[in-house]
Order: C-alpha cells, then sequence, then structure tokens
C-alpha cells in the first residue's frame, strides 16, 4: 500500500520515517520524498498488513497520513489508448490488453510522474488525497 | 471467370445492402485461406483506418457578416490565432497554432474540438476599417452551429507509415514522436501497421482524388496527394476534407506533447473497393510487410542515422532490440481507435451509408519529397571558432595550467593526452577552486572534467547555442572525428556572431 506522509517541521524535528520503522519494526520502503526546511512529503510503501500500524505511529509522531488506493488515476473520456505510456513508465504499470485497450497495474507505480507529463492526452493525474 | 469487378457492381451490392466487406486486418487472413481469386470472389470492399497525431490538420471557417461589416484581417478563437488572409468573414485555423494566452496547453487543434463538441467559442477580430468594411473591433461567442461552413481542409494526413524513434544522447528529449527517453530508453512510433490506408494501396491503384473517405467520423473525400508526398520511398501521404458539422469528438482529439506543442489526433478510414485482383494482394500486406527505421532523434540534423530496420509486426510487440539491449516501444497512435475507425467504415459501406468511386485523377506513386534549397549560406562552427589553441597535458602541474590560462588569455584550456587526444577541459574557475581550498589536487588530471561536450566544424551554429544551454557551459572544443583538437567554440563567439541573441 501507498502512504503519503506529510509532516511541518515546526515542533522540532522528528525522524518520523526511521523512529517509525524502528518502533513498529515494519520495513518502509521510500518511493520518493520532498523534503526542505519547513516540512516535507514522502510516498511510502509498506505490506498492507501493517498499513494500519504504521499510519498510527506516523499520526502519533505528528505527520498526516494519507492511504492512496489509486496513485495515478487515468481519464478514461480522455484516453485514446495509444499507449504512449507504456514505454517510459519505469514500473510498468501499462500495458495494452488483447483488445489494444490500455490496462493498469496501479499497485507498481512510484509517482514519478513521468506519465503524467508524457500523455499527451492530458488524461493521468495524480490523486489528490483527501 | 473475369478478374475484374467493376466499381458499378460493387455500388450496386452496396446499395442493395449485400456487399461483403472486410477490414485489412481480416483480410491477410481471407487471402491466405481462400487464395487470392477466392478472395477476391468473396470481398468487394476492404476498409482501412488510421488514428494518430497528424499535425497538418485544420478547417476554413465562415463566420457570417456582422452589423457593421467588418473586414477581418487579425482572427482569434479562443485567443489562438487564425489565418486571416482569406476574404472578408474567412478564416483558416491550424491544429498546431498555440494560444497567445495558454501556450502549449491550448492550441487550434482544441477549438477545433470544442467546436466539434459543441462548446462556445469566442471569436475576436480586428481590422484597420475600409469605406465599405467601417467596423474595426468585434467580439463574439459562436457554437460549431453558428458558422455558415467549417470545412476541415488537412493538407497532410494518414502517412502511409512513420519512422520509429529512439534517442542515444544522455538526457530526455520532448520530440513530436514524444517522450524520448535517455540512452535508448525507450522507442515510439506512429501509425496502424496493416490498417495504414495507403500501406493497403502503396500504387495507389484505386486511392487518389474524389475517393470517399472517414475523415473524423464525418464523410469526407480524398482532394489529392498530401504535402511531403514521398510514395517513392514508401512516406505518401493524402490530402483530405470533409464537413466539420458531421465529425464526433470520438475521432477528433486535441492533444500536446509535452515540451514539443500542440497536435491533432485524428481518425481517417478509406475503403478500397475490390475491383482486380492488384487490390486483392496490396491488401494481403500484413504488419510483417510494413517495415520502418529506428530512427536516433538525439542527432539534431534533418538527415538522422538509422539505427536498424524493424516492422510493425516488431514494434507491436512492445520491445525490440537495439545494440544488443532489449529496448521497450510504445505507439503514440492508437490502434484502438484505427481499428474502430475500420469497423465504423465497414458498418457504413455494409449499410449502404456510403458508396465508393474510383479516382477522378490519379495521384503520382513515384514522387519523391526534396529537402530544402537554402539560398542564404547558414553560419557553421568553423566559421566563428577560435582556432587558437591552448592545451595542458594532464599530467601538468597545476601552476603551468594557470600560467597557459593568463597567456592565453583565455578561460578554458583543453587537457591532451600524449598522442594529442581531447581528455578533459578546465575553466579559471576549477583552478581558483583548487586554489581555494588546497587538497590533494595537484595535477590537472585530478581537476579537469573528463566528460567534455564537443562540437565538430561541420556543427550549425543553432545547434551549438542548444548545447551551450542545456549543459550549462560556456565553451566547447571543436574536434575532428579522431577526437583531435581543431580550436575552441565559446559563447561569446556565438555572442559577437549573433549581436547578444543566442545569450540569454
Ligand atoms: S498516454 Fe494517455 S491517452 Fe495514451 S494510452 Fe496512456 S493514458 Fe491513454
Ligand atoms: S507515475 Fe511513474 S511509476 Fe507511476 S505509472 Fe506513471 S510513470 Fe509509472
Amino acid at each position: 500500500m501507498k502512504l503519503l506522509v506529510t509532516f511541518s517541521r515546526r515542533k522540532g524535528y522528528e525522524p518520523i520515517i526511521a523512529k517509525a520503522v524502528k518502533e513498529t519494526g515494519v520495513l518502509i520502503r521510500v518511493d520518493r520524498a520532498h523534503i526542505d526546511s519547513s516540512g516535507g512529503e514522502v510516498l511510502i510503501d509498506v505490506p498492507e498488513e501493517s498499513c494500519r500500524l504504521v499510519s498510527e505511529k506516523m499520526g502519533s509522531l505528528g505527520a498526516t497520513v494519507k492511504i492512496l488506493e489509486h496513485p495515478v488515476v487515468r481519464d478514461e473520456d480522455e484516453c485514446v489508448d495509444c499507449g504512449a505510456c507504456i514505454s517510459i513508465c519505469p514500473r510498468e504499470v501499462f500495458t495494452f490488453d488483447g483488445e489494444w485497450r490500455l490496462a493498469m497495474e496501479v499497485e507498481k507505480c512510484v509517482l514519478c510522474g513521468k506519465c503524467i507529463d508524457a500523455c499527451p492526452h492530458d488524461a493521468l493525474s495524480q490523486q489528490v488525497p483527501g | 471467370m473475369a478478374m475484374e469487378k467493376s466499381i458499378e457492381l460493387i455500388n450496386k451490392r452496396i446499395r442493395e445492402g449485400n456487399a461483403r466487406v472486410v477490414t485489412a486486418e481480416e483480410m491477410p487472413g481471407v487471402v491466405a485461406e481462400l487464395g487470392e481469386e477466392g478472395a477476391f470472389a468473396e470481398v468487394d470492399v476492404v476498409t482501412t483506418g488510421t488514428f494518430g497525431a497528424m499535425c497538418s490538420t485544420g478547417a476554413f471557417l465562415n463566420f457570417g457578416h456582422s452589423d457593421p461589416p467588418i473586414r477581418m484581417s487579425q482572427v482569434f478563437l479562443n485567443d489562438v490565432e487564425a489565418y486571416g488572409g482569406v476574404a472578408a468573414v474567412d478564416a483558416y485555423i491550424g491544429a498546431t497554432q498555440q494560444s497567445t494566452t495558454r501556450g502549449m496547453e491550448y492550441g487550434g487543434a482544441h477549438v477545433l474540438e470544442d467546436f466539434v463538441a459543441g462548446k462556445r467559442v469566442e471569436l475576436r477580430a480586428l481590422s484597420p476599417g475600409t469605406d465599405c468594411y467601417p467596423r474595426r473591433e468585434l467580439t463574439t461567442e459562436l457554437i460549431l452551429d453558428d458558422l455558415n461552413q467549417a470545412i476541415m481542409v488537412n493538407p497532410r494526413n494518414a502517412y502511409q507509415r512513420y519512422n520509429a524513434a529512439t534517442n542515444s544522447t544522455d538526457r530526455t528529449l520532448l520530440t513530436y514522436m514524444g517522450m524520448l527517453l535517455p540512452s535508448f530508453g525507450n522507442i515510439t512510433y506512429s501509425g496502424a501497421g496493416v490498417l495504414s490506408p495507403i500501406s493497403n494501396d502503396p500504387s495507389f491503384h484505386v486511392i487518389g482524388s474524389g475517393v470517399p473517405i472517414f475523415l473524423a467520423g464525418a464523410p469526407g473525400m480524398i482532394i489529392g496527394e498530401g504535402t511531403q508526398h514521398s510514395p517513392g520511398k514508401g512516406f505518401g501521404t493524402l490530402m483530405v476534407t470533409a464537413d466539420m458539422k458531421e465529425m464526433s469528438q470520438e475521432y477528433l482529439r486535441a492533444a500536446t506533447m509535452t515540451g514539443y506543442g500542440v497536435t491533432m489526433y485524428i481518425g481517417v478510414g478509406v475503403p478500397l473497393p475490390v475491383i482486380d485482383l492488384g487490390v486483392v494482394r496490396s491488401t494481403a500486406v500484413r504488419d510483417e510487410d510494413i517495415r520502418v527505421n529506428v530512427i536516433d532523434y538525439g542527432i539534431p540534423s534533418r538527415d538522422r542515422p538509422a539505427l536498424r530496420e524493424v516492422s510493425y509486426a516488431d514494434l507491436k510487440s512492445g520491445s525490440i532490440e537495439i545494440r544488443g539491449e532489449v529496448v521497450k516501444t510504445s505507439s503514440l497512435s492508437s490502434y484502438r481507435r484505427a481499428r474502430g475507425v475500420a469497423l465504423e467504415l465497414k458498418r457504413w459501406v455494409e449499410s449502404g451509408k456510403m458508396t465508393l468511386s474510383l479516382p477522378t485523377r490519379r495521384i503520382d506513386a513515384t514522387k519523391l519529397v526534396r529537402p530544402m534549397r537554402e539560398t542564404a549560406r547558414v553560419p557553421r562552427v568553423q566559421d566563428i571558432m577560435d582556432r587558437n589553441i591552448y592545451s595542458v597535458s594532464d599530467g601538468d602541474e597545476l601552476k603551468e595550467a594557470a600560467k597557459r590560462l593568463l597567456k592565453g588569455d583565455t578561460n578554458h584550456l583543453v587537457v591532451l593526452d600524449k598522442e594529442g587526444k581531447l581528455v578533459g577541459i578546465i575553466t579559471t574557475y576549477d583552478l581558483s577552486k583548487a586554489i581555494a581550498r588546497p587538497g590533494r589536487a595537484k595535477k590537472v588530471r585530478d581537476i579537469m572534467t573528463t566528460r567534455v561536450i564537443t562540437t565538430n566544424p561541420d556543427e550549425h551554429v543553432d545547434i551549438v547555442a542548444r548545447k551551450l544551454e542545456h549543459y550549462n557551459v560556456s565553451a566547447l572544443p571543436v574536434v575532428d572525428p579522431d577526437e583531435k583538437v581543431l580550436g575552441m567554440l565559446t559563447a561569446i563567439d556565438l555572442g559577437k556572431l549573433f549581436g547578444g541573441r543566442w545569450l540569454k
């Protein structure tokens, strides 16, 4: 499961991810991170069964945690099944089915954003958690 | 049995609702099963289709006269400029023209799609005013039905086939062939292969002027050869037309190639009457038979090198091998919608909605496109480079490098090995850094940059300017094919030549 963790550093610096790993014993994979002096936004991948444990822990450490069920979403009205997204995705999220229709395995997505830029039809976007 | 069928007979069958129609995707199977003569007897019409980016698309619009009347000299539709140099209230809107306010995000293609989708489009027109057309300015909102005519006329659609694209450089390229990842990271291609209209009639036997077609959901017509038509090398094109009022958004989609610009995805299909065995043979073509080159878009010149030849079957398989590596392929055009076009066209013919015609004028099947004749001499690196070579060798002391920088009154030294080959570059900045922070660096090789971006004497100045910008460097050594240094080209040389036009 993908979790989007946002935190601010106002209340003093807490190594939230390191602490969560240490205290829950769950191995967290960091897919993407954007951290600056005021705070950060980190996309992590955790096993489904530990999802709750990790988000509660991080919550108690002052972070906001959102579960991303569909990291990249496709607007089916805009998509023309061209396939331009297929070869640029580093995680092979996109394939054609037998009918040349675009199929997605979103659970593989690491939200690198490449496909969102590459789609000529503006059909792909990142789910706004909320 | 005569191996010819008249167009009248085929049309009679269409009108009676018993013409036998297959798509160009089904035809190879029919021929394989029944043989050429059997397929000839069995099939009356083969429908083709393609759906992909076709930049050379646009429409003539007639807005009707306002009161008081205006002779529009500048025309904007949702802030996208249309060509107003055709009479008082006519304009031609081209798909790739970009909005003056929204840039690449919105362009002529979007205006066309908005019209077809039934949306309101703002027309803004300016005029100097004349005795007969006194009005100078006009703004109004229009929908497609408000226009007297909206006639799509596309100078170049339905490319027979198209070379695939890849990228040898170390940075992502944003091109009209989509996003090309560095170091042969992917391959993109365009075209429907087995369904492509011209690939099913490369000798232009039944494709020609006056032939009815499917264009973006509307019944349309082939005008004649398209611009850049080059069938002699297998790159034929068509100029086509249809009424926008009959089009459907399903087959007309504006798009933006990131970092490149606006284009139009459009569906085009041509029904081919099976009048003789020639048509049977040409429509038996398969993806395996249609071959294209894989071109390296990393080379910024018109004659880009081909890395290898592949077929549409290879491209559609999802990956091909380039220099021993498996590289993922993906299409920019939609095969699914190309199929949709061929199937829709099949329904039109089966239901009698569209009857066929033979060309009223033949299209030349041997023509070759020529490159532009350029009369002004294009400045090249050799015209402006500095032929003085300021060099050090990689084993020299830093002090020696400092001396030579001073002596040459330059900011860059090329570093040469014993054979005189280029192995690095150092700048005044590198040297100052080494002196300001004394560490272990003693020799030139300790501080030089080894990944040197170079140019060659023949390179076009525009390309050099882009290199300086992309790599954020201020000078490029000029080398021959053996890496021997011939001189240096600096941003200052370029600046001198163009009075600062090249410097940001
Ligand atoms: S690139 Fe965009 S339009 Fe093309 S298949 Fe992917 S999501 Fe659909
Ligand atoms: S965001 Fe990146 S990883 Fe996710 S689907 Fe798009 S290209 Fe693939």
